[in-house]
């Protein structure tokens, strides 16, 4: 099946604006703006089944929806902070297809309303930020963004802002307080950023891969989108395949495909032929999800049916673990991650990422004992539901999940 | 030098970029631009972004402080930021990251003699299918090496070394 998002891999020179136009780009945005009203696209968009890419899975047409209409102006954000351990998909889309991602943000902004948008991209993209400025520059010069669009009164400007490191700034509005000029912590939520966002002005936050499947539903309709996937997960997912597979990469399927199709035919299988000991679906924030039966390997790819193994699909960062690893050492990796990640503004998440970390190191390193296995899981269950965003709980999943479906890899290092 | 001085077409598009009640957002570019020439932000370019956009020198501080990729002291001329997350460290990560400190002679956070390499070990830069990965951040911006081995690696710094002597 032809690519929809990475379409650079069947079409070479696609991020060139003149192969890009004679693929049908820009089309789409131009046929919204000049035939359509603003709340017929998020119509369409509703319709197709889209749902947010950035791991959250929120209805994109219904957040779209949402814009609160009696304050003005209104800003739309793509979400290009990509910093999940084990998701690096975005940075494929913007790297080779930024026209159709730069395209989704301008419908987008037509669709709510919008006059600017900005990209926020992790620091670490900066020669990516370099390249799409460029292209904003095409799109420009070209006449997709500038004033009166199409000869509408629409005008439109695209610009990126770059972050400096934080994983934190991921999360919404932490996105925002870092593009107002502020340390990236995360707002008291609601309001939501559609009625309180960007300098307090209604906002829609979406992710690059969510936005890059926009100019092609409007192209093709919600029906056309609808027929690729399953009833609870519409279209096409990018899986960033990564761990201890041969082939990793980004590959791009249909919802409902088993992790066993995206690990033995697209990865090429696991590493000198191990067996699957767990699989995290949603990188390091996932829970992970024990294969101890074959079985689990056939379990579809899609938001409702992972659910069913105790996880979330979040984002498609999925992170295969062989039988060569241990739980007390992955748990201490990511705990440490989220321990470096946490904003400090609430107690739960900062002082408990802080315990967690030294408890898991004391485990690895095989000076603790079985109680302080149960104590770290407990600090896990005692944060749960008690931090301001969801990184705090996202820092407890692998710890709870490793502890409880892996107890054997603990009693193994800890001291009699 | 003040910054609108010495970059005053950088400092003009960046200020462009939002709306001008709410010049505060340029404090992130201003910074990247602030710490080019010497990999660090002084004190003095801190005073002068707060003048610059109306903030305290202790908000400007703040921001310094929080982000990861903005620095306050001299290290070496480029930091070379391995990732060991778990997706790399899964790909052999943390080996390629001892090997080099073996072959540089220094350990992590630490700078080699000639001022040349810092080397850091970073969180996750979504560069997990090709790991091993680090990023070199210079005065000519943030570059990703992938796929590396410390062979490749010890070439890229003996072309840094020839570059900067």
């Amino acid at each position: 099946m032809a690519h929809i998002l990475l379409r650079h891999r069947d079409i070479p020179d696609i991020h060139k604006l003149e192969v890009y136009k004679k693929n049908g780009g820009f089309a789409a945005f131009q046929n919204a703006v000049t035939r359509m009203k603003p709340n017929e696209v998020t119509e369409v968009v509703k319709n197709s089944g889209l749902r947010g890419r950035g791991g959250a899975g929120f209805p994109t047409g219904m957040k779209w929806s949402f814009i609160d209409n009696k304050n003005w102006p209104h800003y739309v954000v793509a979400n290009a902070d990509e910093s999940e351990p084990g998701t690096f998909k975005d940075r494929e889309i913007m790297e080779s297809n930024p026209f159709q991602f730069l395209e989704g943000v301008a419908i987008a902004s037509y669709a709510v309303g919008a006059n600017a948008a900005y990209v926020y991209l992790r620091g670490e993209f900066w020669q990516i930020a370099a390249f799409l400025d460029e292209k904003i520059a095409e799109m420009e010069a070209a006449g997709y963004l500038g004033k009166n669009l199409f000869g509408t009164d629409y005008s439109l400007k695209i610009y990126t802002h770059l972050g400096a490191g934080a994983y934190i700034c991921g999360e919404e509005t932490a996105m925002l307080e870092s593009i107002e000029g502020k340390r990236g912590q995360p707002r008291v939520r609601p309001p939501f950023p559609p009625s309180y966002g960007l300098y307090g002005k209604p906002t829609i936050v979406n992710n690059v891969e969510t936005l890059t499947n926009v100019p092609l539903i409007l192209a093709n309709g919600a029906e056309w989108y609808k027929s690729m996937g399953t009833a609870d997960s519409a279209g096409v997912k990018i899986f960033s395949l990564s761990g201890r597979v041969r082939k990793p990469g980004n590959y791009e399927l249909p919802f409902g495909t088993t992790f066993r199709e995206l690990i033995y035919t697209y990865g090429g299988g696991v590493q000198d032929s191990r067996k699957v000991k767990a699989i995290m679906p949603a990188g390091a924030s996932s829970s992970l999800i024990l294969v101890d039966d074959e079985k689990v390997l056939d379990t579809p790819m899609d938001y409702a049916s992972v659910r069913t193994l105790g996880a979330d699909l979040g984002s498609a960062s999925v992170i295969v673990i062989d039988d060569t690893v241990s739980m007390d050492w992955l748990i201490n990796k990511t705990v440490h991650f989220f321990r470096h990640e946490s904003c400090g503004k609430c107690t739960p998440c900062r002082e408990g990422t802080y315990w967690m970390s030294h408890l898991t190191e004391r485990i690895h390193e095989g000076r603790a004992t079985r109680a302080d296995v149960d104590l770290l899981l407990n600090v896990a269950k005692q944060m749960q539901g008690k931090c301001l965003c969801a990184l705090g709980e996202f820092s407890t999943m692998a710890v709870v999940t490793g502890i409880e479906r892996f107890r054997q890899d603990f009693d193994k290092v800890v001291k009699a | 030098m003040s910054l609108a001085e010495k970059y005053p077409k950088e400092v003009k598009q960046i200020l462009a970029k939002y709306p001008p009640e709410h010049k505060r957002s340029a404090v992130m570019p201003l910074l990247y631009l602030a710490q080019r020439e010497e990999g660090y932000i002084t004190k003095a370019a801190m005073q002068d972004i707060a003048r610059m956009l109306d903030i305290s020198e202790t908000d400007v501080a703040s921001i310094v402080g929080f982000y990861t990729l903005y620095h306050d002291k001299k290290e070496g001329k480029y930091r070379m930021q391995v990732c060991t997350d778990l997706p790399c460290a899964l790909r052999g990560a943390d080996e390629f990251l001892d090997n080099l400190c073996a072959n540089l002679g220094i350990k992590v956070g630490e700078t080699t003699p000639d001022g040349v390499i810092t080397l850091e070990a970073v969180m996750c830069l979504a560069a997990c299918d090709k790991a091993p990965v680090f990023q070199t951040q210079g005065p000519d911006g943030i570059k990703y090496h992938e796929n590396m081995t410390v062979d490749k690696t010890m070439e890229l710094i003996e072309a840094l070394r020839k570059s900067s002597a």
